[in-house]
């Protein structure tokens, strides 16, 4: 009982979270050093020289600059450690690999919306296997948000208009706390989900359970058609475009010269502004869809062109 | 030891208030204008104590919360914690400080307060008419699309008021500059003005910064145009460097100024020049420098850049040794002193002691990866709050108290008074400590309602909160009862060599009788005090 | 020449007052060196981000009335220039006439600006009132309007004031020139040479992009 009131004292839930609880402590026991001979010179000197207090107040130290000089060094020394160390495990944190279990997160007011590659969609809840890196593509739909678990000391605001990606990893099957940290309007308080990891079973059970629908790709194709991409992308229309088959994770040339990795970021963008970013050799004819497709819709679409990179 | 006017018996009209040009007028009122300011933010703090000693919702509803904490947010930063020690103490003590009949720009002066009313009055309208619901930062796209509030109003007061803060900040620099006393060379200078100083620069260089990145929010929310909107090319993200490239100088606008009170404090009250006088000068100005390329450890979670977050974050620890500096050089002042335990000097202790854990704490934040935990949670919360209220507030009123005889010509209550700074004290650390391990815990800042888990922690920081408000209103009586009954103050009562006090108490209206000239360093105290205040 | 006024109590001389005033007018315009340098980053940033569209929308501008505007501009900073140099009593009226003539110039400025802000928007080219461009670089055109509209005005409200400043100072020392006429001009005459160096800025940033030969 008493050790959940003890605030850093939960164990880390993850690699990473156990990197920034030792961080904290090693901070906190620095800060207890500094405050500790802080105070222990306030009272020993209010004590000592207190008015009245007959004691030796002669040579009194004229010349400072050693002092000022030594405990300039030694703060700026001990800061340059802290620096290092804080940003050698924020850089591990946000190290982001590219083939792992994706799960879409859209953001709205005041909601968490989440889905799994297979369709399975859920409301302020995400299940995870344990164990695993998940890596979390999140997008909002309005103002900015941002996905906060305290469990992984982890958080990423969700800023409109870009995808974020942020990997995640949780160790220990349970229910954990999923909160909106950035101030997004009358309900942000309410904005707070859970995160359950599961063993790997477990998992696989309830993502079958899940009420069926059909998997994110598919849709996707769906949508891909109803919006009329196939039109000209499909390869038989009459507009000349660029074929998507194989397209997702390779390099990109672009009329202006330049080469850009076809990811989640770049096809975004070119459906939502197409003309900014055109493929070598191809005209910049294709209507923006900015206000046509929401951000579920988006997501699907990216998924679908995703599903055709394996095909040649 | 009376002379026959001083500057509030000149004359008692309204008028010759209203349209006063001297500076220690326009410092009361300020003062006064700031007594307002800071109870009604302070209001709707305790509001928010309120509701959140229960995890529920059961005293306002979400909607009016959002409101109190913005109202909380924009009240007690532009219209209290900014103008607080510049516009009050400085106004009244830096002409006489360095020993000259007014500021460089007396009208100026006083159209700086006209300004600074002229926008308090249009964001209490904001507030009143309905509320904002932005929080103080006025993130976008929140507040130009979706907020459902008077954003553009409470914008209008802050950027009015922003002007104030221009003017006062300019006619300190031109004051400093032009009009110290024969023989009043910088490194004569009482360190308060050096860090006025210092502070005076960011509000001219950083201020405007903020003027047009509200004009721009304003616009964009006025007439729909898309300037931070993700929908056509603007980004979000630009509003929030623009912001904190003021915003974070603005905190030293608000901490320099008080560490400046302390170290006349901590100097007259251990009768002993400060320690490392140059060194403490010098780290004024190393922090208003150094404070303006820190902005993004704002921004460490919001998608910038890895190495923009890399270079905040060292920059934020360089900004931190100045700080350092400064607190070692407290300490050391102490050292083989004659300490005197006045009022005055309590609340400066506890300033050393309150500003040193939000200062450590600052390293927490700034550290990355902590930071990625810890930001936007009631460890940031707490954090800002030792240092703005912990630090600024209490080194505000360690210095009204020192300076109330002088600016009253009367004296306080000393037992009150002590009494009133170890219950700030005490009720601070009860409020705001709690709100560390709330934000180690991952609570969220800015919920109305919370997980169950955190009751605890929230109920003592509440109860804190209870013994704050109390401590807060004292001064407002006994300090009251002091300017109208108090007894009389004699010219020097803390037997301190600054100029301010070899004029008499309070200054006739043109400050000094014959133009003074200073032979020597500053801080040179006699080791006993010749006139103890009780019995003068 | 003649001070009438006695300086006010926390000045110690004529001079002191004087060096003080400009001191303040130097400091007055860091300031506004910083209000217009938060504005000409946030449209760096975009140029960075839409060069095209920038390019675009710089060549919807009116580079005609734009140059003969900074001409005109600089005509008049000239003349407020020549007024402080020959400033004297013997001078006056020479000197009341080119603050005057300084002051039609920006009003002409204003005018011109007027006649620009009319023809774009009937070209539909005001943000958040009539815009309407079609085409893949509309973002980057909209956001270049945008800048363009926010910083002209900003200039042109400082415009409006400085005028008001030179009209004010040539109606008061047409009567009897003091020293501290001539301090107020010097200071007014600070500020007059710096709206016109903003415009410069603003000038290249406006409607040079997008009309190089490359």
């Amino acid at each position: 009982m008493w050790r959940q009131w003890i605030p850093f004292w939960h164990p880390g839930l993850s690699p990473h979270s156990g990197d920034v609880d030792l961080l904290f402590t090693g901070l906190l026991i620095a800060s207890a050093l500094v405050v500790g001979l802080l105070f222990f010179l306030l009272t020993l000197f209010c004590a000592r020289y207190r008015a009245g207090n007959q004691t030796d107040r002669n040579h009194r130290v004229k010349k400072s600059w050693h002092w000022e000089v030594s405990w300039t060094a030694a703060s700026f020394v001990c800061f340059l450690g802290l620096f290092a160390w804080g940003a050698s495990v924020f850089f591990q944190i946000y190290r982001t690999q590219i083939d792992e279990h994706d799960v879409f997160v859209v953001a709205k007011q005041w909601m968490w919306k989440t889905q799994h590659p297979g369709g399975q969609a859920e409301i302020d809840a995400l299940h995870i296997p344990v164990k695993r890196p998940i890596r979390l593509v999140m997008a909002s739909q309005d103002v900015i948000h941002s996905f906060y678990i305290p469990a992984l000391r982890l958080k990423h605001d969700v800023v409109p208009g870009r995808y974020q990606d942020l990997e995640i990893e949780i160790d220990k099957p349970g229910h954990y706390h999923l909160f909106c940290a950035e101030y997004c309007g009358t309900d942000h308080s309410g904005m707070i989900g859970e995160v359950v990891a599961m063993e790997p079973a477990d998992f696989s059970n309830w993502l079958t359970q899940q009420a069926p629908s059909s998997p994110l790709a598919s849709e996707g194709g769906q949508l891909f058609r109803e919006l009329g991409c196939s039109g000209c992308h499909g390869g038989g229309g009459t507009v000349r475009a660029p074929p998507l088959e194989g397209v997702y994770g390779k390099p990109v040339p672009l009329s202006d010269g330049t080469t850009v990795i076809a990811d989640d970021r770049y096809i975004r963008d070119s459906i939502l502004m197409p003309r900014s970013q055109v493929v070598a050799s191809y005209q910049p004819v294709m209507p923006s869809f900015e206000g046509k497709v929401s951000e579920d819709q988006l997501l699907r679409l990216v998924i679908y062109i995703k599903s055709l990179a394996g095909h040649p | 030891m009376m002379s026959d006017t001083n500057y509030l018996t000149t004359d008692f009209t309204l008028r010759s208030w209203f349209l006063t040009t001297d500076h220690k007028r326009i410092a009361i009122l300020y003062f006064a204008s700031l007594i307002v300011f800071f109870f009604i933010g302070g209001a709707a703090a305790t509001l928010i104590r309120i509701e959140l000693a229960t995890p529920q919702a059961d005293l306002v509803s979400s909607d009016v919360y959002n409101r109190l904490f913005t109202m909380h947010g924009i009240i007690m930063v532009w219209f209290f914690l900014i103008p607080s020690i510049p516009n009050t103490l400085g106004n009244f003590i830096v002409p006489l400080m360095i020993g000259a009949r007014d500021l460089a720009f007396p009208r100026l002066n006083l159209m700086s307060w006209y300004i600074f009313m002229l926008g308090g009055c249009t964001t209490l309208f904001a507030i009143f008419a309905g509320g904002v619901d932005t929080g103080w930062t006025f993130y976008t796209p929140f507040s130009t699309l979706y907020s459902n509030s008077y954003v553009i109003v409470a914008a209008a007061g802050v950027f009015i008021a922003g002007f104030s803060s221009i003017l006062t900040g300019l006619n300190f620099i031109v004051t400093i500059h032009r009009l110290r006393a024969p023989g009043l060379t910088w490194y004569r200078l009482p360190l308060f003005l050096w860090s006025l100083y210092a502070t005076s620069v960011i509000l001219v260089l950083a201020t405007p910064v903020l003027a047009i990145t509200l004009l721009l929010m304003a616009t964009e929310r006025f007439f729909g145009v898309g300037i931070f909107d993700p929908r056509i090319g603007g980004d979000p993200l630009l509003f929030q460097h623009l912001f904190w490239f003021y915003s974070h100088p603005a905190v030293y606008i608000m901490i320099l100024p008080g560490m400046g009170v302390i170290n006349e404090l901590i100097s007259c009250f251990s009768r002993k020049q400060v320690f490392g006088y140059k060194f403490v000068a010098w780290c004024s100005l190393a922090i208003a420098a150094v404070g303006f390329l820190v902005w993004g450890h704002h921004m460490f979670v919001s998608g910038q850049s890895l190495v923009a977050s890399l270079v905040f974050s060292f920059m934020s620890f360089i900004v931190a040794v100045p700080s350092a500096i400064k607190v070692f050089n407290w300490t050391a002042t102490l050292h083989k002193g004659s300490i005197h335990f006045d009022a005055p000097m309590l609340y400066a202790l506890g300033f050393i002691g309150l500003f040193t854990v939000g200062g450590l704490t600052g390293l927490f934040l700034a550290c990355l990866a902590y930071d990625v935990h810890a930001t936007d949670t009631y460890f940031v919360v707490a954090h800002f709050h030792y240092i703005m209220v912990g630090g600024m507030v209490t080194a505000y009123f360690g210095g009204l108290h020192y300076w109330w005889p002088k600016i009253t010509g009367r004296l306080y209550s000393e037992y009150w008074a002590r009494t009133a700074a170890v219950l700030i004290f005490f009720g601070f650390n009860l409020t705001f400590f709690p709100q560390f391990i709330l934000g180690a815990e991952g609570m969220p800042r800015r919920y109305h309602v919370y997980p169950p888990e955190f009751q605890v922690w929230n109920v003592l920081s509440s109860g804190g909160a209870t013994i704050l408000a109390v401590a807060y209103l004292m001064p407002l009586f006994y300090l009251g009862y002091s300017a109208f009954f108090g007894k009389r103050a004699p010219a020097n009562p803390w037997d301190a060599p600054g100029l301010e006090w070899q004029t008499s108490s309070p200054p006739p209206e043109h400050n000094f009788t014959t133009q003074p000239v200073v032979t020597r360093d500053p801080y040179q105290y006699n080791e006993a005090f010749q006139a103890e205040p009780q019995n003068a | 020449m003649p001070d009438s006024s006695a300086v006010a109590p926390q000045y110690a001389s004529i001079p002191h007052r004087d060096h003080t005033a400009e001191l303040g007018m130097w400091v007055f315009i860091a300031t506004e060196v910083l209000l217009f340098g938060g504005l000409i980053l946030a449209y760096f940033v975009y140029r960075h981000a839409f060069p095209q569209g920038f390019a675009e929308g710089s060549r919807h501008t009116e580079i005609v009335i734009g140059t003969a505007n900074t001409a005109v501009l600089l005509t008049s900073s000239f003349l407020v220039a020549w007024a402080i140099e020959i400033f004297s009593p013997a001078t006056i009226r020479i000197v009341t006439w080119l603050l005057i003539g300084a002051a039609c110039l920006g009003l002409l400025f204003i005018v011109l600006k007027g006649i620009e802000y009319s023809k774009e928007y009937d070209e539909h080219l005001v943000p958040g009132i009539d815009f309407l461009f079609a085409g893949p670089l509309a973002n980057g055109v909209q956001l270049f309007f945008i800048f363009y509209f926010i910083a002209t005005a900003i200039h042109a409200l400082h415009m409006l004031i400085g005028i008001c400043l030179l009209i004010t100072l040539a109606t008061l020392c047409r009567k009897a020139p003091t020293t501290r006429h001539h301090a107020a001009l010097h200071s007014a005459a600070l500020y007059w040479h710096f709206v016109d160096v903003a415009w410069i800025f603003l000038f290249a940033l406006i409607y040079l992009p997008g009309r190089s030969a490359s």
